[in-house]
């Protein structure tokens, strides 16, 4: 790397999200990162192993299976882990699936309540974290726009939207009264586009359900999912069609649409993004509530 | 919802890996936009966005039909809301909080500080401000320039902006007058001129009809200069690449006995394998023996990089401590000059004890004097004994020990600073250190060769500071009376300091305001002090009705030597004793600020002994006292 040039989009956003994840370590007793297996996650694990090096990250990964993510994602998230050498802890919600909940039969908005934020509650408590770091960005959603890379919630893990620190100069605040804990995002100033030419240019494995390929599809309200297990009966009408698709954000098989595409490799792909005028989350049937969804869940605890 | 693939099939592979290349070596702008939902900021903002084809469809149909609901413009699509993210604030019709915006363009990225108009949230003009490599200032060409322009642009300025762009908005709304702009323009620039900017621009525009936003306007054929998107391409980013190097230290890193590093970001300057260093405030000199990042080793490194140098010699880094060029070191002191933002709703008083951090570095410090408060519309400077939430004053600064830093306008990375609230663990102020003030090496401790354990020695004890805090009438008084019967019965030398009585002396000057209380309990803390130094078991017995004072005393005399005594007693307990009257008093209103009253009490939450002056007689609880001590 020559150093007297100057320093590139990609090299400072880099540069900036490896400050803040090495300033979590310094400042917070018990700091996890949450790795959720997507395309976010995979730079985020790539940075913190940056950050760190030639240490193995000094915290460990937690990752809340909902027990409906894609095998392909599973596999991964072990594969990796065996690889890098990380310490990732998996936790589900056990009492959620006692009780059978299902992101069909119960909705994707109960789904998610009992199986990410209700398990995530109880994964921090069981573990005693302080601080989880995630990969969310500022740019998916509007409510995120104002959100802080060292986000307080309070006991009960609520958001306040007017209780946030302010962080002149990127100077966290990282000090926590009893029973609060904060949310870190270091990736915050990225966009959807930046995380992909980052991915280009370090060469960063991801989970190969963002690459087109032949998969078995059926449409359901007026959503294409593709069908990842049995477990989801098809109705009256509905049809499997092998289809050339890919993902643009990966969760929950059921909750999460694919999009017609031959983008089969990384250069394909940020070309598609380029000319597509969807945006991401448009996929999530989790977010198709009212605009306010996104800050309503955050408040009761959501990521 | 396919993708749209038309223009794909129209992009070969050579002409894609070239635009791919392209955005990859792309640089970034940073700019905060400052202007009131009034001045169509976030309209501005929404429509730049929308124009250069930056919002996907669904968000921009989701605008459409949110602005038939909460929109502004009579149901017509209102790009200001493709901006405004929380419920509350599509509520109230306001923006409460700096938004952080990204688009880009294959010349640049640029991420916007979307910050707050509104005279109450100057304080989060302060977060996307200290950043900024540019600012924008919105001017409504009907109103012209407000008292609120000139703050915006006061506020840029103390944040250290060098680059000014006044967007001139709602030219529709003058019909394009030519005149009337260029005399907008003139006050504009005559403003910046008189603050200190370097650099000031203007550019009329109108967001409601695009005018200028993208492509040069028709209906402003007498405007010669860029669109706003091309202005923002194209403006120069001022990078100091003559700066000296440092490195705030964040992370010691130490997998195992061969490698030790000191992790952090190059906050200036470059470095490389072989460079001198000095590592500060401790002053110890070493070489830089490499210099990693990522997973492999770099010839060198520049500013904004985060790295981990190893260093050729073993000495004593930590976090917080500062490596540099020792031929340019930053400076190194403990009391400052600085201007201060006050953040919270609790006002800052001089002498209360908060936390300061600054770059990695974190350490107690105080307000030692408000020299003065500052006018943020006409930079008049006011007389200020407290500070209260988006009001900003010139400061000394003062801190428990030396820091290294540079004055802000050399460097915002180790001149910028936060400070915290001890109790609430709030971000309550920021600021900017100007200078340093050299009454360190002015004013030297005198060393003594007799010393407070000699002094103890000779009279056979233990100096302790016995501190009884509660409200007024819960026997504070009383029981200290007692206790020091006991002691002085049993051949120990002791001293009761009193409030009441302390006030008709030494502190006869100060009253009974927030300031002046924290004011009151720092001398009796330093009185105790200097008696301590002389050997004494010092009883003091005030209310000292807040925790911070009563930690701030507990700091300066030391732990172990400093016993807190909360004399307890519920608040109907005390009134209904009333011993001076001074309850009755403050309910007939004559009496303000009354602890308990008009002002609050905060109990101690780990005090060494806990009476309860109710359920205990005060000789009961004196001999508690004194089999503490004696313990």
């Amino acid at each position: 790397m020559n150093a007297t040039r100057l320093q590139t989009h990609l090299d400072r956003l880099e540069a900036e999200s490896i400050r803040i994840l090495r300033e979590t370590v310094a400042e917070c007793a018990k700091p996890v990162l949450l790795y959720s297996i997507g395309k976010d996650s995979s730079v985020l694990l790539h940075l913190l192993l940056k950050a760190f090096y030639p240490a193995r990250p000094p915290l460990p990964l937690l990752h809340i299976d909902t027990t409906w993510q894609f095998r392909e994602m599973i596999e991964f998230r072990d594969r990796i882990a065996r690889e890098t050498g990380v310490d990732l802890r998996v936790y589900i919600n056990e009492e959620g699936v006692r009780q059978g909940t299902d992101p069909i039969k119960d909705g994707a908005a109960r789904h998610t309540d009992v199986m990410k934020t209700q398990a995530l509650r109880q994964a921090l408590a069981k573990y005693g974290f302080d601080a989880a770091i995630g990969g969310a960005r500022r740019d998916e959603e509007v409510s995120r726009a104002k959100e802080r890379v060292f986000s307080l919630r309070s006991a009960g893990q609520r958001w306040d939207p007017r209780k946030q620190r302010p962080e002149p100069w990127g100077l966290f605040n990282a000090r926590l009264g009893a029973g609060e804990t904060l949310r870190v995002f270091p990736i915050s100033d990225w966009t959807e586009l930046d995380v992909w030419l980052y991915i280009r240019r370090e060469g960063i494995e991801v989970v190969p359900l963002y690459y087109a390929a032949v998969r078995p599809t059926f449409i359901r309200n007026d959503t294409l999912l593709v069908r990842d297990d049995d477990r989801v009966p098809l109705a009256p009408g509905e049809q499997l069609v092998p289809k050339r698709v890919r993902f643009r954000t990966l969760g929950g098989w059921p909750l999460t649409a694919a999009i017609e595409s031959d983008a089969a490799d990384l250069d394909a792909i940020v070309a598609e993004m380029l000319d597509t005028r969807q945006s991401e989350r448009a996929g999530r049937v989790i977010d198709r509530d009212p605009t306010d969804s996104m800050e309503r869940k955050k408040r009761e605890g959501y990521f | 919802m396919k993708a749209t693939s038309d223009a794909r099939v129209n992009t070969t592979r050579p002409a894609l890996a070239a635009r791919l290349a392209a955005l990859e070596a792309r640089d970034t702008l940073r700019f905060a936009m400052c202007g009131s939902v009034d001045d169509g900021k976030s309209t501005l903002l929404g429509r730049l966005l929308a124009e250069s084809g930056m919002v996907p469809e669904d968000r921009l149909a989701q605008m459409v039909r949110d602005s038939k609901v909460h929109g502004t413009q009579n149901g017509r699509p209102d790009y200001s809301l493709l901006l405004d993210g929380l419920e509350a604030e599509r509520e109230q019709g306001i923006t409460i909080d700096v938004a952080w915006r990204y688009f880009g363009t294959d010349k640049r990225a640029f991420i916007v500080a979307d910050c707050p108009g509104h005279a109450q949230y100057t304080r989060n003009m302060a977060s996307g401000a200290s950043t900024a490599e540019l600012g924008i200032v919105l001017v409504d060409a009907h109103a012209g320039v407000l008292t609120q322009t000139r703050r915006h642009a006061a506020i840029l300025a103390l944040f250290g902006l060098r680059r000014v762009l006044f967007a001139v908005n709602k030219l529709d709304l003058i019909g394009y007058d030519e005149a009337r702009y260029h005399a907008i323009e003139h006050e504009c620039r005559e403003l910046a001129r008189g603050l200190g900017i370097e650099h000031a621009d203007a550019i009329p525009v109108s967001a409601i009809n695009a005018d200028n936003l993208v492509v040069r306007s028709p209906r402003t054929p007498w405007y010669g200069g860029k669109p706003l998107l091309e202005y923002l391409e194209t403006v120069p980013v001022e990078r100091r690449l003559d700066a000296a190097f440092t490195l705030p230290v964040q992370w010691v890193n130490r997998p195992d006995h061969s490698f030790r590093g000191y992790a952090g970001t190059v906050a200036g300057g470059r470095v490389a394998p072989g460079d001198e260093i000095v590592v500060l405030p401790s002053g110890q000199r070493s070489r830089v023996a490499r210099v990693v990042g990522g997973d492999h080793d770099l010839d060198a490194a520049a500013a904004g990089q985060a790295v981990t140098l190893t260093l050729a010699d073993q000495i004593d880094v930590a976090r917080g401590d500062v490596i540099a060029d020792p031929a340019r070191p930053p400076q190194v002191a403990a009391q400052f000059a600085c201007h201060l933002l006050w953040l919270d709703d609790a006002p800052l008083l001089p002498g209360r004890r908060y936390l300061l951090k600054l770059a990695t570095q974190v350490i107690g410090a105080q307000v030692t004097e408000i020299k003065h408060r500052i006018d943020p519309d006409t930079q008049a400077h006011l007389a200020a004994t407290r500070l209260g939430a988006n009001e900003i004053a010139y400061c000394n600064l003062s801190l428990d020990a030396d820091i290294a830093f540079r004055p802000y306008r050399e460097d915002r990375r180790l001149g910028g600073f936060i400070l915290i609230d001890r109790e609430t663990n709030a971000t309550v102020g920021c600021g900017t250190l100007d200078f340093g003030l050299r009454r360190d090496t002015n004013v030297h401790w005198q060393e003594l060769d007799v010393d407070r354990a000699a002094r103890a020695k000779i009279k056979g004890q233990t100096p302790r500071c016995l501190w009884f805090t509660g409200l007024s009438g819960a026997g504070k008084s009383t029981i200290a009376n007692l206790v020091e019967r006991r002691l002085l019965a049993a051949g120990f030398h002791t001293i009761l300091l009193d409030g009441d009585n302390v006030r008709h002396g030494l502190n006869r000057d100060l009253g009974f305001t927030d300031a002046d209380r924290v004011e009151n309990i720092r001398r009796v803390a330093e009185v105790a002090k200097l008696m301590l130094d002389a050997g004494l078991i010092v009883l003091v017995s005030f209310i000292s009705p807040f925790r911070a004072e009563r930690d701030m005393a507990r700091d300066l005399i030391g732990e172990g030597g400093f016993m807190e005594v909360f004399v307890d007693a519920p608040l109907e307990v005390c009134e209904a004793r009333d011993v001076k009257g001074l309850y009755a008093k403050a309910r007939a209103g004559k009496i303000a600020n009354f602890t308990g009253i008009g002002s609050p009490y905060e109990a101690p939450e780990a005090p060494e002994i806990h009476l309860h002056s109710d359920q205990e007689s005060a000789a009961d609880s004196a001999a508690r006292v004194v089999r503490l001590l004696a313990s």
